[in-house]
């Protein structure tokens, strides 16, 4: 059994078994999703906060659907408009927001490691979410991702996934490479030297300067955003470089293999790293993505908050014999047994 | 009870289904995860034999409804499947054991997420007593008394009572 998690801060942090029960879980938050009336009362009363240092849309509204479809409260701790804008550092800020008596902060910053922080200063009572940390981490970005390939390519032991473009400055190519490797994919990194973090000992992962070279054997394409910024970095030299270059073209798709699928964490660029036409393919499941992600998030702020299972994210399948040897509260008079039937 | 007798009972309370609704115009059969799932399936067999119609079978996980999240270790453990729409259905809830019915107040909560049925009924194998709410069955293949803390077990070979083990899982 792994060890208890009161937090979601890393995907180094779950081990195969918690990433299984975690996608098996998924599918019950994405059913609930379906529903006529796709909400639930599973985490009524829980109150979810918002810290974003950084702007987000998709991720903050994902994570606001996620909660409100468990019937949890959620605020948003808006930076723009707040005292942060006064000088208050983020421990004060923290502990202020956990002094009005929230159950789980779900943070993001430009700065590795916030979380952790964030984490440390709390008392336990309080569960942290990491919704993406500097070039860091962007862990339910990589379970949604997971959860995706599983549901088009049935698991995800065995394929074979190239992340393309910017890994340097990606912190959901961090995560993707965790959980990918845990679950048993084979990864490819495929971007020019300079978009490649300066150290790759360690990384679980091939690397390849060549996208045309490796289009062929892969199961899963995942593309990721071209930042505008890089430019004035000096780290390609054009955006239509790297369009020739690493850019998802309709002629490369013709490469691809038919059952092969393709990613893109959004927002995407089109025609500069997936041409307009590539991502509006069947093969693209940049929706499913996004649909995928509210149920994933479900997933963990149940598991977090409402699941009241040790706080422990790898326990075994439960059983009615474990919720039947739970104690129960004793009734103060014993109820009558009506006669039986006949 | 032994696998004849669990067969019986099922047969007899598919006639009282059947005589309770006269006949099985709108009724749906919603067996409760876990236990509930195959003696639903096991009341459609009966009720097609008995009045030559099939009602529809879903199936319902009422984890996420239960008060106790938080005090007792509940996962949703399958999946909701619902295979029609619910509103003005006659709704047949089937589950193996009825102790302190809260799992069938969740299952009531969890309907309402599927559209307003016409009426709801409550068919149980073994009614083992114990409530806490003010909740009784319409169809009981067995009235069991028990204690607290014996365990029921019902399955298509018969309902065993057995003492809880709580360190021998």
């Amino acid at each position: 059994m792994a060890a208890p998690h009161q937090h979601l801060l890393s995907i180094a942090d779950l081990d195969v078994d918690d990433l299984d029960q975690l996608l098996r879980l998924t599918d019950a938050f994405a059913e609930v999703s379906r529903r006529q009336i796709p909400k639930v009362p599973a985490l009524r009363g829980k109150n979810v906060v918002w810290l974003f240092y950084e702007d987000s849309t998709r991720t903050r509204l994902s994570f606001e659907q996620a909660a409100k479809r468990l019937s949890a409260d959620t605020m948003t701790f808006s930076v723009s408009s707040s005292s942060v804008k006064k000088g208050e550092s983020l421990r004060d800020t923290v502990l202020t927001i956990e002094a009005m008596g929230v159950d789980a902060i779900v943070v993001r910053h430009g700065s590795a490691g916030v979380p952790w922080q964030v984490a440390r200063w709390l008392d336990d009572r309080v569960s942290v979410v990491n919704a993406g940390d500097g070039w860091h981490e962007h862990p339910t970005q990589a379970l949604l991702d997971c959860y995706t390939i599983r549901e088009h390519r049935g698991q995800v032991a065995g394929l074979r996934i190239g992340i393309v473009g910017d890994i340097k400055h990606s912190r959901v190519a961090r995560s993707d490479v965790l959980a990918f490797t845990a679950l048993g994919a084979e990864v490819t990194l495929v971007a020019p030297p300079t978009l490649l973090p300066p150290n790759l000992d360690g990384w679980p992962v091939r690397v390849s300067h060549d996208l045309d070279s490796v289009l062929g054997d892969l199961d899963v394409v995942y593309l990721l955003r071209m930042q505008r910024e890089r430019m004035t970095e000096h780290l390609v030299p054009s955006l239509r470089e790297y369009t020739t270059r690493y850019g998802l073209t309709q002629r490369r798709v013709g490469a691809l293999r038919d059952d092969a699928i393709v990613m893109h964490p959004g927002p995407m660029n089109r025609g500069v790293e997936i041409s307009a036409e590539v991502a509006d393919l069947p093969r693209s499941v940049i929706i499913d993505q996004v649909r995928n992600g509210v149920a994933v998030r479900m997933a963990v702020l149940y598991l977090l908050l409402g699941s009241g299972v040790d706080r422990v994210l790898g326990a075994a399948p439960l059983d009615a014999d474990a919720l039947l040897a739970a104690p129960l509260p004793e009734p103060a008079v014993e109820p009558e047994i009506e006669g039986a039937m006949q | 009870m032994d696998a004849d007798d669990v067969r019986r009972a099922i047969w007899r309370m598919g006639h009282e289904i059947v005589e309770r609704n006269h006949g099985l115009d709108g009724v749906v059969l919603v067996g409760l995860q876990t236990g509930g799932v195959a003696l639903a399936h096991a009341f459609a067999d009966a009720l097609h034999e008995i009045d030559g119609a099939s009602p529809p079978v879903g199936t319902l996980d009422v984890a996420l409804y239960r008060d106790d999240i938080g005090i007792r270790p509940v996962l949703p453990e399958a999946v909701t499947e619902i295979p029609v729409d619910l509103d003005g259905a006659i709704v047949v809830l089937v589950d193996d054991v009825l102790f302190t019915g809260r799992t069938i107040r969740a299952a009531l909560d969890a309907l309402n997420a599927f559209g307003r049925v016409r009426a709801v009924q409550l068919a149980v194998m073994v009614d083992r007593g114990h409530r806490e709410l003010p909740i009784r069955p319409d169809f009981v293949g067995k009235n069991l008394p028990t204690r607290r803390d014996e365990m029921v077990n019902v399955s298509p070979s018969g309902v065993d009572l057995g003492e809880l083990v709580k360190d021998g899982r």
